[in-house]
């Protein structure tokens, strides 16, 4: 801009320059701007790199790799669905678990606690979501896989083994582990954005629904959950996208079993988890594109729920809208 | 004043850095690390103008690295393949067996304490076809022991490593079946849980009952784990530690190829524990820099040398002397 200013030819120049500088609106629509572009430069860039990097397993098995069963390094063929699977299966039952539990934590916090105690736990929330996986991968391998082999499997053989998702041997690892710990790693993340959301909805509002007569409950249900709708929905689908991507501790607990298995003690293998396992020894240039490939289809694979949840949105949102 | 006072204090700085410390780099295999580290660390203190960084990234980061030309060497756990050095345009790699390790059987079965094992078995047991603890091979093998009658828990490395790649080759010798599942950093396992690294399969093992994995040697060894032994290729039940590893690279020295890219499993010799392997480094046979040069032969000449003695206090097994006086005769052909 200053040698702009000193080579320009024209008097009125430098003054117009001020006057631009003035006017911090331009500028900071200029900066934004280039912050913003740069996200969607570094998401291209991601998709042309996985996309580049992936070009000998893309040649060699095209689509069927995304239906193939078969991981085999030593034969060099790859397919991806196991991997699909797992990841879908165990992120489904993480939801399945913390979005009753989150949700539930964050209307107690934000509209029945006393502020005291909603503060305390509002600190440990936090504190709970700045864990760092492995740390929870521990915890889980010392804890949570022996009690799930000892008392948790064996009893839900007892109970639901007629189910097929309840059969063969209690190993501990498996999909039902990966699983529950990916429901406490992003429980933490519901509470907090539901809470925040259900705080934000006007005084007006709960005072309306109490003045017509509303109990404390119908307030909350009927008319402060729903108005912190979205919020809500946001928070789980940030937990989803966590879900998905976490690598660390579901290699630790998912017991790393390439098959397709109905039963959720069976042991498993998610996408993530197959990359950060086998790509530092992966010598062939195949194998190491296959495992690129699995980056690419992750990356479409949360492209695609991310999509769903915004239907999911747009739709319930019309409906609400028309119930209101 | 002071900006011209700092700006020659960092010239200088910068200069002497540059005079002073002649920087070799090198990347790859996680599994002799430790020792790697301890050796270029006293290496730069008997030659301070010697400065050589590794890095653990694992064998196949290591071979990549090398055939890029992004470092000056490389390491593995596994011989490059005529497929991976044909890829190599520049310079023909040489391989240099540094030290030895093992890979043992572990298990978590009450009551026995040291079981022995035959290749056959243990192949069995990792293709799913023995099941149970008490099947009629692992009886004949531990007639004194008392086995019970329990399903087997399988557990494998679930990360790619040069660990899983030895075992797996060791199953290719003793089992016909076997070669169908083959030998490689990550085999398509017929069966069992995947643990990560040692102290994942050590743990899965530690923590299920009747189950059984295979870790390195030295985890083994300074995680004072039980382990089992294996029925060599003389037919006798050896029990893995440093004297019987470094006997199955004496073992196989006699028939060992000029490059040394050979695998020592299931090697003869009587004392020969059959689960050993070397682990290379990977040196390019033209170093075009004459002090580069200078200092990596110095650097080989002295890991052959003297610095095998570092080797046991770390759990490594040290290279037998007809190994060594080999590899010093290929030091001639870096050019």
């Amino acid at each position: 801009m200053a040698t702009a200013a000193v080579t320009g030819p024209i008097q009125s120049r430098p003054k117009k320059l001020v006057k631009f500088w003035r006017d911090g609106d331009q500028i900071a629509h200029l900066v934004t701007l280039i912050f913003a572009a740069s996200v969607f430069l570094v998401t291209v860039f991601l998709v042309y790199e996985l996309w580049i990097h992936s070009g000998p397993s893309r040649a060699k098995f095209g689509f069927s790799f995304l239906t193939g069963k078969t991981w085999d390094p030593v034969a060099e063929q790859f397919g991806a669905l196991p991997f699909i699977y797992g990841t879908v299966l165990t992120s489904l039952l993480a939801l399945l678990i913390s979005v009753p539990l989150g949700v539930g934590a964050a209307i107690f916090l934000a509209e029945l606690a006393p502020p005291k105690l909603s503060n305390v736990c509002t600190f440990l929330v936090e504190l709970l979501a700045a864990v760092p996986s492995v740390i929870l991968g521990l915890l889980a391998i010392f804890t949570l896989v022996p009690m799930l082999r000892q008392y948790g499997e064996p009893f839900l053989k007892r109970t639901l083994g007629f189910l097929p998702l309840f059969q063969g041997p209690a190993y501990g690892v498996g999909y039902l582990a990966a699983g529950l710990i990916l429901a406490i790693m992003t429980f933490p993340f519901i509470i907090s954005i539901s809470r925040e959301a259900l705080l934000a909805v006007p005084r007006e509002q709960r005072e309306a629904a109490l003045a017509l007569g509303a109990t404390k409950w119908e307030s909350t249900w009927k008319v402060v959950v729903p108005y912190a709708r979205l919020g809500i929905l946001g928070s789980i689908f940030l937990a989803l996208a966590r879900a998905l991507g976490e690598t660390m501790a579901v290699t630790m607990v998912i017991g790393n079993d390439t098959g397709i298995h109905t039963s959720l003690l069976s042991p498993g293998y998610t996408i993530a988890a197959i990359i950060a396992n086998e790509f530092t020894e992966a010598t062939s240039d195949v194998y190491l594109s296959a495992l690129v490939e699995l980056g690419l289809v992750l990356f479409a694979l949360t492209m695609v729920l991310n999509a769903v949840a915004q239907l999911l949105i747009a739709a319930t949102t019309g409906k609400g809208s028309t119930q209101a | 004043m002071r900006t011209q006072a700092l700006w020659i204090a960092l010239v200088t700085a910068a200069g002497t850095m540059a005079a002073s410390a002649e920087t070799i780099n090198a990347a790859g295999a996680t599994f002799p690390a430790p020792i790697y580290q301890k050796w270029f660390e006293n290496f730069h203190k008997a030659h301070p103008d010697i400065q050589i960084n590794y890095q653990a990234i694992g064998s196949g980061g290591g071979i990549r690295q090398l055939t890029e030309g992004t470092v000056d060497f490389g390491a593995s756990d596994m011989p490059m393949t005529d497929d991976q050095m044909s890829k190599v345009t520049k310079f023909k790699v040489l391989h240099f067996p540094t030290v030895l390790g093992g890979i043992v059987p572990t298990y978590n079965v009450q009551g026995a304490t040291s079981l022995n094992f035959s290749g056959a078995t243990l192949a069995g047991i990792y293709l799913g076809n023995i099941k149970k603890w008490n099947d009629p091979a692992l009886k004949k093998d531990n007639p004194s022991v008392n086995l019970p009658n329990e399903d087997i828990t399988v557990v494998h490395r679930s990360d790619g490593s040069g660990t899983s790649f030895v075992f797996t080759d060791y199953l290719t010798k003793v089992s016909p079946e076997w070669k169908k599942v083959g030998a490689n950093t990550s085999v398509n396992w017929p069966v069992g849980l995947g643990g990560k690294g040692n102290e994942g399969v050590a743990g899965l093992v530690k923590q299920t009952p009747f189950s059984i994995g295979y870790v390195e040697l030295l985890y083994a060894v300074q995680n004072k784990m039980e382990y089992g032994s294996l029925k060599n290729a003389a037919g006798n039940f050896i029990k893995a530690d440093f004297n019987t590893v470094s006997e199955a690279a004496a073992g196989a020295a006699n028939d060992m190829p000029a490059d040394f890219r050979v695998s020592i499993t299931n090697a003869p010799g009587k004392n020969a524990y059959p689960i050993s392997t070397f682990t290379w480094l990977l040196i390019p046979d033209k170093i075009g820099d004459a002090t580069k040069k200078k200092s990596i032969t110095d650097f080989l000449q002295w890991m052959l040398t003297t610095a095998q003695a570092d080797a046991q206090g770390l759990s490594y097994a040290p290279l037998p002397k007809s190994i060594v006086a080999k590899e010093q005769k290929q030091l001639a052909l870096i050019k």
